[in-house]
């Protein structure tokens, strides 16, 4: 008989904060906010995700990346996706929007507020509200002459 | 009182329910192709993103009611079954959304009056059923850009020259007498309105699409659909252009049995 740990959900969270988002990978999925609830059972471990848009593609290999690293804990992890709770851009962390404009996305704010994420000039453009994924939009820098994409407000 | 769950369901409630997440569903999911039919050739690189990006938003709102729906029917089929192995008529989304893809101005024509006629349907949805007035609350707060996109085009070729006018009041022209389709009667209106699910008529949603179509067209000088309230037969009986395009998305299907999205 193989006897599991006691796993809590603090270790749980811990391990989910190693997993990245699969485009940016700076930016883990407990930063982006859509990590909304975690339980641990004495067969499962259960977490349930907030989708930033509801037809995101990339759900799936989220999904894979958490089954995978929940692996080591011993215990099956059952992974759900919810609109029970809105996810919204606003649950982005503090630590999460940092790295967001780190790695050259300027973090969700209304076109007006939006800065550049090279520069921190105010001086930016919005060429399409619409960007190679869902969640982001093309803006353009007038100032370092950059183009760069900002993560909508949602 | 709020519904939590699909097992708590009477069958009435199952039936009525399952007819408006059909007719949402099929919507989102027509739409979402033809908008796709775009994708490499739109007029601009911009709007190949955008239209493209709409695509995808409508598809995955498809696929979110679709899986809704397959958990209120329980019968056996799962949200791939439902979207793809339906003969055509079976299709119950609003004849608006029938005519083929056109050109840029018949795009935008269609698309906005069905955009603005979702919100005025997905306004109508109170917390009766609590799984679908949670999936309603993400979902609007992703249309309002496509919102903002199509009001934005029918200014740009409203004030674009005469032919950009031109066209578009052409295109405004053709489907006028299908565009409050998707304000069709449902069957088991009264159960959905009961139960709060609904919190007004599809007849009283569709006076406020009215209402908002006014402010934004009638300031241009361009024509309001035709009045007179949606025709009862507004989601059946198909055109070829459907049929074209329903072979194109169920190609992959009909190739790979199970094949899933």
């Amino acid at each position: 008989m193989v006897m599991t740990a006691p796993v809590s959900e603090a270790t749980v969270r811990d391990v989910l904060a190693t997993v990245h988002d699969p485009e940016i990978p700076n930016i883990s999925i407990v930063d982006l906010g859509i990590v909304e609830r975690v339980a641990v059972t004495a067969n499962a471990i259960e977490v349930e995700l907030l989708p930033t848009f509801v037809g995101c593609p990339a759900l799936e290999v989220i999904e894979a990346s958490v089954v995978e690293a929940l692996a080591p804990l011993g215990r099956p992890a059952n992974v759900s996706f919810t609109w029970r709770v809105p996810g919204t851009s606003e649950r982005i962390s503090e630590t999460g929007r940092a790295r967001l404009a780190a790695s050259g996305f300027a973090p969700p704010a209304e076109p007006s507020d939006v800065r550049c994420p090279y520069c921190q000039s105010a001086l930016v453009a919005m060429d399409s509200a619409f960007g190679p994924t869902q969640c982001r939009s093309l803006f353009y820098c007038r100032d370092c002459r950059q183009p760069f994409e900002a993560f909508k407000p949602i | 009182m709020t519904l939590t769950t699909a097992a708590a369901l009477d069958p009435a409630v199952r039936d009525a329910l399952g007819g408006l997440l059909l007719s949402m569903a099929d919507d989102e999911f027509v739409s979402g192709f033809t908008d796709s039919e775009w994708t490499g050739i739109a007029p601009i690189l911009e709007e190949d993103v955008a239209i493209s990006s709409i695509a995808q938003d409508e598809l995955g709102h498809a696929r979110a009611l679709y899986e809704l729906l397959a958990s209120v029917l329980d019968d056996g089929r799962d949200a791939d079954a439902i979207a793809h192995d339906r003969e055509p008529d079976a299709y119950r989304h609003a004849r608006l959304l029938d005519h083929a893809r056109g050109d840029w101005a018949d795009t935008i024509a269609r698309r906005f009056l069905y955009e603005l006629a979702d919100e005025a349907r997905v306004g109508s949805i109170g917390r009766g059923y609590a799984p679908l007035a949670d999936l309603v609350e993400k979902l609007r707060r992703e249309e309002r850009y496509h919102r903002m996109h199509l009001v934005a085009w029918i200014n740009r070729l409203a004030g674009g020259g005469d032919d950009a006018r031109s066209r578009l009041e052409a295109a405004l022209d053709a489907v006028s007498a299908d565009a409050s389709t998707v304000f069709t009667p449902l069957d088991g209106e009264d159960v959905l309105l009961r139960e709060g699910v609904l919190t007004r008529r599809m007849a009283a949603a569709e006076a406020a699409w009215r209402a908002d179509l006014t402010g934004i067209l009638v300031p241009l000088g361009l024509p309001l659909p035709s009045a007179g309230g949606a025709p009862a037969d507004g989601r059946s009986g198909h055109s070829d252009a459907f049929r074209w395009l329903r072979d194109q998305f169920t190609m992959v299907r009909a190739t790979e049995a199970g094949a899933t999205w």
